[in-house]
Formats: C-alpha cells, sequence, structure tokens
C-alpha cells in the first residue's frame, strides 16, 4: 500500500497529508506506550511468572525448583486447603454484607442530606483511614487484647462474664476486615446514590407510591449498580486479606491470604503459594465478569 | 369565593370566576407558605373548576412552582388550607392524594422502559394486569407514542420524553393534572407543537389541567383561565382576553404582554368614562369600570396592536382616543411595522400596524397622529419606583 503510494511520487517522497494521517492514527498508541509498558513489565510479567511457578516442583532442601509441567498442583493445593478458602470466603461475606448495611444509610444520608457539606462529612468519614492499614488493626487488636483498657475495665466491674474475650476469635476478625474495607462500600455507594435525581423520588410519591414502596421500587434498583461495585471492591480485597487474620484473629480461624502469605515467606514453597493465588485471583475473575455480564451494558450505557 | 380574590373582577365582563353552577376542584383557602421568613405564597385564595385548563402565570419566584408543589404534596402549607374535591388535603402525603404531576425535568424512572413508567402508578394501586396493559397501550397512544413501550427513557428525545411524562401521569385518570413548566426544556417549534397537542389531549381526557409557567404566550394559547402572580399573591385572573384587555395592575399591564403606559391624573368622568389628563395636557378617556376607583394618579394603558397611524389632523370624540407625536424609528418585521412614537406627554409610544398593504408606511420623522377606541383603553394603579426597579432586575434574570 505504502510503496504504490510512493511510486505516483517520483522521488518517493510522501506527501505531508499521508505523513498527517498516520501521526493521528498513532498518536492514541504513542500516547497509551508508558501505561502499557508499565503494565506488561509490572503486571503481565509476574502474572505469567506466577502462573509458570504452579507448574514447577521445588526440592525443600535445597529450595532448587524444577519446571515439571505437572498440572496437578493446582487441585492438589486447593483441595489441601478447601477449609481455609471456606473461612475466606465466609469471612470476606460477611465483612461486606456488615459494610453494606452500615455504608446504605451513611451514604444515603450524605447524599441526599448532605447538602452543601457533603465534601465536609465524606471526609470525616475518610480521615481514620488515612493511617495505615497495619497500624489501624494494630489498635484494634491494643482495644480488643484482654489486658487492654476496654477489657480490663469491663472484666472488672464483672459486666461480662471472666472466660469472654473478642480477641483470637472470628468475630474479631470479620469486624477488623468489615472496619478497614468500609471505605471501599461507602464511596462506590455515596456515588451511585448521590447520581440520583431527587425528583424521581418525587415522581414515586407522586404515583402512589409510599416511602417503602419508593425506595424498593426506585432507590434501590438505581443504586444496584452502586452496591454491586461496593461488593466487589470489598469483598475481594477481603478475600485475599490476612492482616486482620494474622493480628486479631486465632489459630483456628486461618485464611487463606495467611496461608499464601505462609508458603511464600515462611515454607518458602512457591509453587503451593503460586497456585492459591491464581484459584484466588480466578474466583475474583469470575465475580468480575459476573458484574459485567449482569449490570456491564447495561451499566456502561446509562449510568456512566 | 371568587369575591375572596381581593380584584374588582366582578364589574369586567363576563369573567367566570364566581360561578356557581360549575364544580370547584381545587381551593386554595387563604394559603400561606414561608421558606426563610420571606413569604413565598402569601394568602393565596384560588379556586379552580372542574374540567379547565388552568394556568399560574409569574416571574420566577413568584410562588407558583411552590402554590403546584402543595397540591402535589410535596410542600406543607405554613397556614392556610388546601381542598381537593371538597375534601380537606392540606397535610395528606402526596401518595395519597388523587392528583399527578408532570415535572419540569419529567423525573423519568431511568431504570425502568416507557411501558413500566407508564404503569407505575396504576401498578402502586394493585390494578390487574390485563387492565395495566390496555390502559398503558390506550394513553400511549393519545400520546402519540406506539410501539415505544420497551424504549428506555434515555432512548427518547426530549419531546418524546415529556409525552410519557405526561402519559404516566394521566393514565392514573387523577381529579387534577399539575404542570410545571413542562415545556421549559423543549425549542421553540417543538412547544408550539406541543402546546396545540397538550390542549387536543386535555379536551380528549376532560381532567383539570393546572398548568405552571412564565411563559406568557404559552398561557394565553391554552388555557380557559389564568391567574397572574407576583410575590405570592394573584395580580390579575381571568380568561386570557380579560386579562389582556383589562389588566388589573401595572405589573399584569407589562407582564401580560406589551403595554403603552401613560402617567396622568383622574380629572373626572363624562358618562361611562373617566378623563384623565396627561402631563402636557391631552385628556384621554377610559371607561370607569377599567379604572382604580379612589385613585387620581393612574397611567393610562393601551395595547400597541390597538393604535392606528394616521395622518395628522384628526380630533379626538366620544369613542376615540387621540395622541400626536412624532415617528422615532420605524421597523419592518414581516407580519407588520413596529414604530416607537415620541409623544409631547415624554413617553415613547408602541405601534404595530399589520402588514396588509394599504397607505404608506410612515418613516422616522414624520409627524403622526395616533388613535384607538376608548373601549381599548384601561388605567391602572402606577407602582412605586422601588417596584418599578426590581421588575427591571427580574426581568434581566
Amino acid at each position: 500500500m505504502e510503496r504504490s503510494v510512493s511510486a505516483h511520487y517520483p522521488g518517493g517522497v510522501k506527501p505531508p497529508r499521508f505523513r498527517g494521517l498516520w501521526a493521528k492514527r498513532l498518536a492514541p498508541y504513542l500516547l497509551s506506550l508508558p501505561a502499557g509498558l508499565w503494565l506488561a513489565l509490572l503486571f503481565l510479567v509476574p502474572l505469567f511468572l506466577m502462573l509458570s511457578e504452579t507448574l514447577k516442583s521445588c526440592s525443600p532442601a535445597s529450595g532448587a525448583c524444577t519446571m515439571t509441567w505437572n498440572w496437578g498442583e493446582l487441585p492438589h493445593t486447593v483441595n489441601l486447603y478447601r477449609a481455609q478458602f471456606v473461612t475466606s470466603l465466609l469471612f470476606a461475606l460477611f465483612a461486606t454484607v456488615i459494610d453494606l448495611v452500615i455504608s446504605f444509610p451513611i451514604a444515603y444520608w450524605i447524599a441526599f442530606y448532605g447538602g452543601r457539606r457533603k465534601n465536609f462529612f465524606l471526609i470525616m468519614l475518610l480521615v481514620p483511614f488515612f493511617v495505615s492499614f497495619v497500624i489501624r488493626t494494630l489498635v484494634w487488636e491494643f482495644i480488643l487484647s484482654d489486658n487492654g483498657f476496654l477489657f480490663s475495665f469491663l472484666h472488672r466491674s464483672h459486666l461480662v462474664p471472666s472466660g469472654f474475650h473478642v480477641l483470637g476469635t472470628s468475630v474479631a476478625v470479620v469486624a477488623g476486615l468489615a472496619y478497614n474495607y468500609l471505605p471501599f462500600t461507602a464511596l462506590p455507594l455515596y456515588v451511585a446514590i448521590e447520581r440520583i435525581d431527587h425528583r424521581v423520588l418525587d415522581a414515586a410519591h407522586d404515583l402512589y407510591a409510599n416511602r417503602r414502596v419508593a425506595f424498593t421500587k426506585v432507590i434501590l434498583p438505581l443504586t444496584i449498580p452502586g452496591i454491586f461495585a461496593a461488593f466487589l471492591l470489598t469483598f475481594i480485597p477481603a478475600f485475599g486479606d490476612y492482616i486482620n487474620q494474622e493480628i486479631l484473629g486465632g489459630t483456628s480461624n486461618t485464611m487463606i491470604g495467611t496461608v499464601i502469605q505462609n508458603s511464600f515467606l515462611v515454607n518458602a514453597d512457591y509453587p503451593a503459594g503460586s497456585s492459591l493465588s491464581v484459584v484466588l485471583l480466578a474466583i475474583s475473575l469470575i465475580g468480575i465478569f459476573a458484574y459485567a455480564r449482569v449490570l456491564g451494558s447495561r451499566t456502561i450505557e446509562e449510568y456512566l | 369565593m371568587g369575591g375572596t380574590l381581593g380584584l374588582s373582577d366582578d364589574e369586567r365582563t363576563d369573567a367566570p370566576s364566581g360561578d356557581p353552577s360549575r364544580k370547584v376542584v381545587v381551593c386554595f383557602d387563604h394559603v400561606t407558605k414561608i421558606f426563610d421568613e420571606a413569604p413565598a405564597v402569601d394568602d393565596l385564595n384560588l379556586e379552580i373548576y372542574e374540567g379547565e385548563f388552568f394556568s399560574l402565570l409569574g416571574p420566577s419566584g413568584c410562588g407558583k412552582t411552590t402554590s403546584l408543589r402543595m397540591l402535589g404534596g410535596f410542600e406543607e402549607p405554613t397556614s392556610g388550607r388546601l381542598l381537593l374535591g371538597g375534601e380537606d388535603v392540606t397535610f395528606q402525603a402526596p401518595y395519597r392524594r388523587d392528583v399527578n404531576t408532570v415535572f419540569q425535568s419529567y423525573a423519568l424512572f431511568p431504570h425502568l422502559d416507557v411501558f413500566e413508567n407508564v404503569a407505575f402508578g396504576l401498578r402502586r394501586q394493585k390494578i390487574n394486569k390485563a387492565q395495566i396493559k390496555s390502559k398503558v397501550s390506550e394513553m400511549l397512544e393519545i400520546v402519540d407514542l406506539p410501539n415505544f413501550e420497551r424504549r428506555r427513557p434515555s432512548q427518547l428525545s426530549g419531546g418524546q420524553q415529556q409525552r410519557v411524562a405526561l402519559a404516566r401521569a394521566l393514565v392514573n385518570e387523577p381529579t387534577l393534572l399539575l404542570l410545571d413548566e413542562p415545556m421549559s426544556a423543549l425549542d421553540a417549534k417543538l412547544r408550539r407543537q406541543m402546546q396545540v397537542e397538550l390542549k387536543r389531549i386535555q379536551a380528549r381526557v376532560g381532567i383539570t389541567f393546572l398548568y405552571v409557567t412564565h411563559d406568557q404566550e404559552e398561557a394565553m394559547t391554552m388555557s380557559d383561565r389564568l391567574a397572574v402572580m407576583r410575590h405570592g399573591k394573584i395580580e390579575g385572573i381571568g380568561s386570557p382576553k380579560d386579562v389582556y384587555d383589562s389588566p388589573s395592575t401595572e405589573f399584569v399591564a407589562t407582564f401580560l404582554g406589551a403595554s403603552n403606559l401613560l402617567a396622568g391624573s383622574v380629572t373626572g368622568t363624562e358618562g361611562d368614562c373617566s378623563l384623565v389628563r396627561l402631563s402636557d395636557g391631552t385628556t384621554l378617556r377610559v371607561p370607569t369600570a377599567r379604572t382604580p376607583k379612589g385613585v387620581t394618579s393612574v397611567k393610562v394603558g393601551v395595547r400597541p396592536e390597538k393604535i392606528s397611524l394616521v395622518e395628522s389632523g384628526l380630533g379626538a370624540s366620544n369613542l376615540t382616543n387621540v395622541l400626536t407625536g412624532q415617528v422615532r424609528v420605524s421597523t419592518f418585521t414581516g407580519v407588520g411595522n413596529q414604530y416607537l412614537v415620541a409623544t409631547p406627554a415624554g413617553v415613547e409610544v408602541t405601534v404595530y400596524a399589520q402588514n396588509i398593504g394599504h397607505g404608506v408606511a410612515p418613516r422616522s420623522g414624520d409627524q403622526v397622529t395616533l388613535t384607538w377606541p376608548v373601549e381599548h383603553t384601561f388605567a391602572v394603579v402606577p407602582m412605586s419606583g422601588a417596584e418599578l426597579e426590581e421588575q427591571v432586575d427580574e426581568g434581566e434574570l
């Protein structure tokens, strides 16, 4: 194509308008090049390394790994740690549902009644999260510990039975997860609710819907994309989280994140850690695909 | 009750207000609404009759939308009572009222298709499915949107969205339909088309319409009766023709169409007419019925299209008023000529002459005589300086 064009121009000089056209076509690719390289180097390459790691087997003595193409490692590790997967799934699910229930009224109130102070209220919601994730969790450990001021007071004043404690239980882990991931739920919910034209509420009331019906038939359906986004943004990191379990949990309620962390950092069993990570990734991807499938095409068209 | 409107409407010819033979659907009984210590609606008394197309007309902030929102149940009056079909609905929740609204921005439900939008109110009333289907289809037929059932609001044009909003409200067959500036988002051509359409639909369904607008042409085109509001009060009420021909205040005279207003003082009466002397000594006749009582300082008004331009030399009579002047500006507008004529009283008078092709159009600088029938003359109490200034501000908004 290009040769035939230059053939019309003696000396092979391309006319400038073609150069302009090519530059126009290439510009988007050139502009996205830095981001593309970044993604390729720091995301795709590690991803492939991790995937290939699942097919290797390592000798525990020397630490040397060899490629075995053993696909059996994947189902094997999943089977081995099924209990931890289930624990993680349940903990993450509970924490997400708790976050949704807590966030919805907050987000609703800020969006509908925040007035000119909306941004102030949002920042108030986020202020605790300016502190590092680990430090926040450590402070909870300090608050909930049996010797901490709260429980020593409760025990001394006999407000709770002597054997009662929270730290080290599943309750503490779920509460920690719910606490730490609250903004990931509240913000998407706020964005979705804020986007609702308040006049549709007037319209619903005008068309004989009382407050309850207006909520279930208008507000809730209009917020579903936000609820789903909030669910994914909270559930996925909570599912893979290990900090909360490490700090607030005990030995009986190990989450899959802790197992992965131990595989890499304690046991140096890279194939096992990689396999578990791949499974975690797959489960998260299923969630995202479900989102795109159920709400994606419609949401993208109408709410964005 | 028509007499409680605080207007000397009674003398005006065939004003339908106060007609005892017609059923009152809406009654504002001394309704006041105060926002942040300022009254948005100030002791409003108004009756609207069954099957009527009634418009509330006024500039932004005059209280027309607040009045409508109180009827819809979205605002509660600070004092007074609201009656709907004889029932006190002052504090009734909006979803219990037999009233439906077409909102300014339509407020269609974005997550529902056209069919479900229209069916929303029927579903809340637990009507059976077959009936809902037939009612919705029929209503979509009436608003000229058949086969649009499965479209979503985002896939419709502004005009189509407005029809859906209308269908969604009308399908419930309310006692009263409220329309809150429903055409403000449409372009001029579509608006004119929808005005005719709306009038046709109203005639077909026979439901009482309360229409709120700031567009005086729109109000006059469609209404059976209209009320001009300012500062939360009604300043003029009646059929568009009555309010236009005999405006009750200077505000109504200038807001509803254009008026020439000449300041003068009442010097006496002669027959059915009051005599008003202008500052240059000219005397104009105004029908006494259209002259405010008990004041001497008035403004004499005449609509620009009522005035004829004639060659100088014609005298005044019992039936015509005459002014002389010099043409300042003559503008050809296609349908006619518009003249600005400077008069000795110091006021520039606007004259519209239709382009019907006889006579030579006067040019600027020509001396002319302005003449119009006494019956087309009215007089109003002049606004205070502060009020005039405020009106200029409102006009600029």
